[in-house]
């Protein structure tokens, strides 16, 4: 119990942080701040598979842009309101998850990396050619009238920030319980030794489907919310960076921490902003300090926290 | 407390494996009588551990049923089968190598186990095989005789019917051998072990009826002193080839 008092706890108290980072910073900084908590959503949902079930896809783009033409077609092509739209993108992310997974899980490994990145490039081939409706590369941009959720419309900065850091929240939150569940503790089995969870009693197969699924629907979640929230839906979303980028941030913060993500997602994009305001090789700068970060904190930067505190979650 | 029965808790009909144009089983027709420590010898290659293989349901038989408590479970997966109340420890470790002792036993307990038993649960099986004081190590961290005694607590915290442990004394030593067969003799009457064993002392000691298989096929079965004085077996140990 104590345990997930102090997970909670931990939890709100990076709540609260977010809160008074935006109060007190500078504008520039402050509008940044929905932007991060919005991909970090993406990375929690990565990390259930990857930090916490040891399944490595590269290929969850296809999800994270499931939710985002799932919410940006809807709005676009049926004139749908924000929040059914927005539901429809988080069952887009989910279903898409349950398929892929079924038919990716047959493999393992390597062939499972190969197999995700295969159906990810199919999904963004298929956005490519459906090019009439999805406007391809170029994109669209998102109505007016699907950024208004109960009268409020999110593309204001402070709005903006309050919704993301609402639905920030509660993945935080939720994923916090999650990984403490029953079934957190068993998908980290999996990841520790299937064979043996197998041998345990455990539909292995079953439960990795599941976290898939989970996994997707984050992703998808956090599509969507990056459409909503930032008004534009394109191709580029559902290309191979998209795939890479969460493995980056999950690795960097701390692959199976619920603060890493988040703390990946920071790092990564302040990194990148801070190398491009010295040099237009800005991207030599952050491949340098990532590869220094690798050999020196392998487990990321959470993970070099949770040495010294074990209970973190 | 199970009560010593001579109805068989397990049963296998015409069990095979082939491996291409090699057969490891042939035809096993095999009974376990419940209650009771059965161990399962023969010599390398015998098949001992594709037998097991195919009754846990790691190995797919070619062709043969298995029978648990009756019920035929031939098409189950196996963690269904373990399911049933079938617990399996490796011959080579197999542990959550980086989790905590408490949370490896604590796997194994919470399939059947809701959460305000656990904590109970697991105490009582690491404090049955001498863990107790070793709940909070990380378990790749024990020794290599705890990790196997690890093994044998989270069979345990599963309150198996059949516990079929496969070669737990391997690479133990003599010292930890011993106190390994006052654990297992300490469990007779409560399940049904299977035990699959190289080191005749320890079956001598620790069995109360044994089943010998040889190529592939069981070559006799009976208490340790009728197997200890067959001649078959005698042959097949020491290579004489009248057997």
């Amino acid at each position: 119990m104590s345990e997930r008092l102090r997970t909670d706890a931990l939890h709100l108290g990076v709540i609260a942080l977010l809160v008074v980072l935006f109060l007190t910073l500078p504008t520039y900084y402050a509008g940044n701040l929905s932007r991060i908590m919005v991909l970090a959503i993406y990375a929690i949902g990565y990390n259930l598979l990857f930090g916490y079930t040891g399944l490595l896809s590269l290929g969850h783009a296809m999800f994270f842009a499931a939710g985002m033409y799932g919410y940006g077609l809807t709005a676009q092509l049926a004139g749908w309101p924000a929040l059914p739209a927005f539901a429809l993108g988080i069952l887009a992310g989910a279903a898409l998850g349950l398929v892929v997974g079924a038919l990716a899980l047959r493999t393992a490994g390597v062939a499972f990396m190969i197999v995700t990145l295969m159906f990810a490039q199919s999904a963004y081939l298929t956005i490519l050619y459906f090019g009439t409706w999805t406007r391809g590369d170029e994109g669209f941009v998102v109505p007016g009238v699907a950024r208004v959720v109960l009268g409020i419309d999110l593309s204001g900065e402070t709005e903006r920030f309050v919704a993301a850091l609402i639905l920030f929240s509660l993945v935080l939150l939720v994923s916090g319980r999650l990984v403490r569940s029953r079934l957190g503790r068993t998908l980290v089995a999996i990841r520790e030794n299937e064979e043996r969870t197998r041998m345990l009693g455990y539909d292995a197969t079953r439960l990795k489907l599941i976290a898939i699924t989970v996994s997707a629907a984050l992703s998808g979640l956090a599509g969507a919310a990056y459409a909503l929230l930032f008004g534009y839906v394109g191709a580029s979303f559902a290309a191979v960076p998209y795939s890479i980028f969460p493995l980056l941030w999950v690795l960097l913060g701390g692959a199976g921490t619920t603060v890493g993500p988040l703390i990946g997602v920071f790092f990564m994009f302040y990194l990148i902003d801070t190398a491009s305001g010295i040099t237009l090789a800005y991207m030599l700068i952050a491949g340098l300090a990532l590869v220094l970060l690798t050999l020196f904190a392998p487990q990321g930067i959470a993970g070099l926290v949770r040495r010294r505190v074990r209970w973190l979650p | 407390m199970a009560s010593v029965t001579s109805r068989p808790i397990l049963e296998t009909r015409g069990l095979t494996k082939l491996y291409g144009g090699l057969a490891a089983n042939t035809d096993v027709d095999f009974q376990l009588p419940a209650g009771r420590i059965t161990a399962l010898i023969g010599p390398n290659g015998a098949g001992k551990s594709t037998f097991v293989g195919m009754v846990t349901g790691r190995i797919p038989a070619t062709r043969g049923q298995v029978i648990f408590e009756g019920r035929d479970i031939s098409a189950l997966p196996a963690h269904a089968r373990i399911g049933l109340g079938m617990a399996y420890t490796f011959q080579i470790t197999s542990i959550f190598p980086g989790l905590d002792v408490r949370e490896n036993v604590a796997l194994a307990a919470r399939r059947k186990t809701d959460g305000a038993h656990l904590g109970a649960k697991v105490g009582a099986a690491l404090a049955r095989v001498g863990l107790a004081d070793r709940a909070d190590a990380v378990a790749g961290d024990l020794s290599y005789g705890h990790q196997r005694l690890l093994e044998i607590a989270m069979g345990l915290a599963q309150d198996p019917k059949l516990f079929i442990l496969d070669e737990p004394t391997q690479g133990l030593a003599e010292s930890e051998v011993a106190g390994f067969v006052a654990l297992i003799r300490d469990l007779a009457g409560e399940t049904t072990i299977l035990l699959i064993e190289h080191n005749m002392d320890v079956v001598m000691q620790a069995a109360d009826h044994i089943v010998v298989l040889d190529q592939g096929m069981v070559l006799a079965s009976g208490e340790p002193q009728a197997i200890r004085a067959d001649r078959a077996v005698q042959a097949a140990y020491l290579g004489t080839a009248d057997a």
